[in-house]
């Protein structure tokens, strides 16, 4: 009861803090849809909203959760408000949910963004929307933990920044959102199969478009893999670095 | 009875030894204090019983739970105030004293009454919904000290309470201490300001190269001193060293230069004045003053560490 009180508290006062920040906000809505008039401009016409909306919505996560996560506890590590939590009687994994959580659920809203554009401008039945969510929330969660990652490697803001796109980039042309992995030279395919975006992005491509070509159970159970390995190895860093 | 009790704690960070098997107690409802310079080993004491930092060797229990191997249960017995004021500067006073409640499991209305009784406490209720962030630092410094303790503490650890901060604010700080202390919350506190310690410590450890060489009671300390008697002279001429001359004529008794124109005469037993006045009087030495010096806690530490009390300040070294 006293760690669900704890847990609940950080994960509201990160929302409140850092999540729900009207510059926040609008980020997450500016993003998708310059992404999404990036995909119009490119056309030079009209633009297939259905069959962009995996891609937007994919990106809008890993961008949207990186960045806040990285850059919420780097600040609250150089500020030292974060050794309060170090203090505080709670597990170190409860603590790192809690701090985490605010930033999946971030994510989650940004993947809704573009779905709310969506639906006035084309006709999304057929939709697994129960797939769909699973994705969202896996994308978001290994996000979010490779977010925690960046943000345990580097000790300024502007590193966590840098060393975001350091992975981001990568990722988004590596996960075949929008260079099919099979059209990506045959050096580099392994690398797409070594990023948890492949397999939330596949996923919803299969939910949305009936296009994915992995197995929908299985990449569910890489992304869960890659949420554990992502999380434990954060986890041990903080042990390591920062309780030293 | 021993509230805290710590021993053969140590710390190395590769070759360098930051804390070299310290062993103490800390007793219920006592302000116990670590005095020493910078770099002597105090934060890194703290950080080792509060889970911020591993231990090498040793063993620390408070209130009985083993602060090594039991953190997160010990955590929930500590209130800990670091050397910054780390709370969340968007945050107001209050939601800042509520958010701390829950870290350590309070329920809501407890949180709420709680934080209002400790924003009465520490002076700040008129100033409950401002920024922590627009505080004055002597107001965030109050702020944190209330955050520490919004669980009731079984001890309260306060890394270097005034540093950084103004007089008035200090004084304020150290009378809430002492308030605190009187309610029945002990404190465990590091500072590098001696007459913080004399003021507010019932018993202080000085430690030095993270060694602990001397450790008792405030009073303990001040009374061996003052077995002994200092006297001081203020001479008319500063071209001859009345110290050389003394040491000479009384071999018995230590000499310190304090200016030019000061000296001060220590011994174990009570200094005749005539003598030494006649020795000045043979070396044309003219006497203006001569005062009986109440030993202070800043003599006393010179005394057994060998640090200049003006270097502790600025985190000196040995001499």
């Amino acid at each position: 009861m006293k760690a669900w009180i704890a847990f609940k508290n950080i994960f509201l006062k990160d929302m409140r803090n850092y999540y729900l920040k009207p510059p926040n906000i609008s980020w997450g809505i500016i993003f998708p849809f310059a992404w999404t008039l990036m995909f119009f401009l490119r056309s030079q016409s009209t633009v297939d909203i259905r069959g962009i909306l995996p891609g937007v919505m994919a990106m809008s996560i890993l961008f949207g959760t990186t960045s806040m996560l990285a850059v919420t506890i780097t600040f609250e590590r150089r500020s030292r408000s974060f050794e309060r939590l170090l203090l505080a009687p709670i597990d170190l994994n409860i603590l790192m949910l809690a701090k985490t959580s605010g930033a999946v659920l971030f994510g989650i809203i940004n993947a809704f963004v573009p779905v709310v554009f969506a639906l006035f401008l084309v006709d999304l039945a057929g939709i697994n929307w129960l797939v769909v969510l699973g994705s969202v929330f896996f994308i978001a969660v290994t996000s979010t933990f490779l977010g925690l990652l960046i943000a345990v490697t580097v000790s300024e803001v502007f590193e966590a920044q840098t060393f975001s796109n350091f992975f981001r980039f990568p990722m988004v042309f590596l996960c075949g959102l929008f260079i099919p992995i099979r059209n990506l030279p045959a050096i580099l395919r392994p690398l797409s199969y070594a990023i948890p975006l492949t397999y939330g992005a596949d996923i919803l491509k299969t939910a949305i478009n009936g296009e994915g070509h992995l197995m929908v159970g299985l990449s569910f159970f890489i992304l869960i893999i890659f949420s554990l390995v992502f999380f434990t190895i954060s986890t041990r860093n903080i042990k390591e670095k920062w309780i030293h | 009875m021993d509230i805290l009790k710590v021993e053969n704690l140590t710390k190395k960070y590769g070759n360098f030894t930051a804390v070299a098997g310290i062993s103490f107690s800390v007793q219920k409802g006592e302000i116990f204090g670590f005095l020493g310079p910078n770099g002597a080993g105090k934060t890194t004491t703290i950080n080792m019983l509060t889970g911020l930092a591993k231990v090498t060797e040793g063993s620390a229990y408070l209130a009985g739970i083993d602060c090594v191997k039991e953190t997160k249960r010990a955590q929930g017995l500590m209130g800990i105030v670091a050397d910054e004021s780390n709370l969340y500067p968007e945050m107001n006073g209050w939601e800042n004293l509520n958010f701390c409640g829950a870290l350590y499991g309070l329920e809501k209305n407890e949180r709420k009454e709680r934080a209002w009784e400790l924003l009465e406490l520490v002076g700040l209720k008129e100033v409950a919904h401002k920024p922590f962030g627009a505080y004055s630092r002597g107001m965030k410094r109050r702020l944190t000290i209330a955050a520490g303790i919004i669980h009731n503490p079984e001890v309260l650890f306060l890394d270097e309470p005034t540093t950084g901060i103004d007089v008035k604010s200090a004084r304020e700080i150290r009378k809430m201490l002492l308030d605190l202390n009187k309610r029945g919350t002990t404190i465990f506190l590091t500072t590098h300001y001696i007459e913080e310690a004399e003021r507010l410590c019932d018993r202080i450890a000085f430690i030095v190269d993270g060694k602990i060489v001397k450790i008792d009671s405030t009073r303990g300390l001040l009374e061996e001193a003052q077995r002994g008697q200092t006297v001081q002279f203020t001479l008319g001429n500063g071209s001859l060293k009345p110290c050389e001359i003394l040491r000479g004529a009384f071999p018995g008794y230590r000499c310190q230069v304090i200016d030019a124109k000061t000296i001060r005469v220590h011994s174990g037993k009570a200094i005749d004045l005539i003598p030494i006045v006649d020795v000045f009087k043979d070396n044309s030495l003219a006497l203006y003053e001569a005062k009986v010096i109440r030993p202070t806690l800043e003599e006393i530490f010179v005394q057994i560490t060998g640090i200049e009390a003006k270097k502790i300040k600025t985190g000196g070294d040995k001499k």
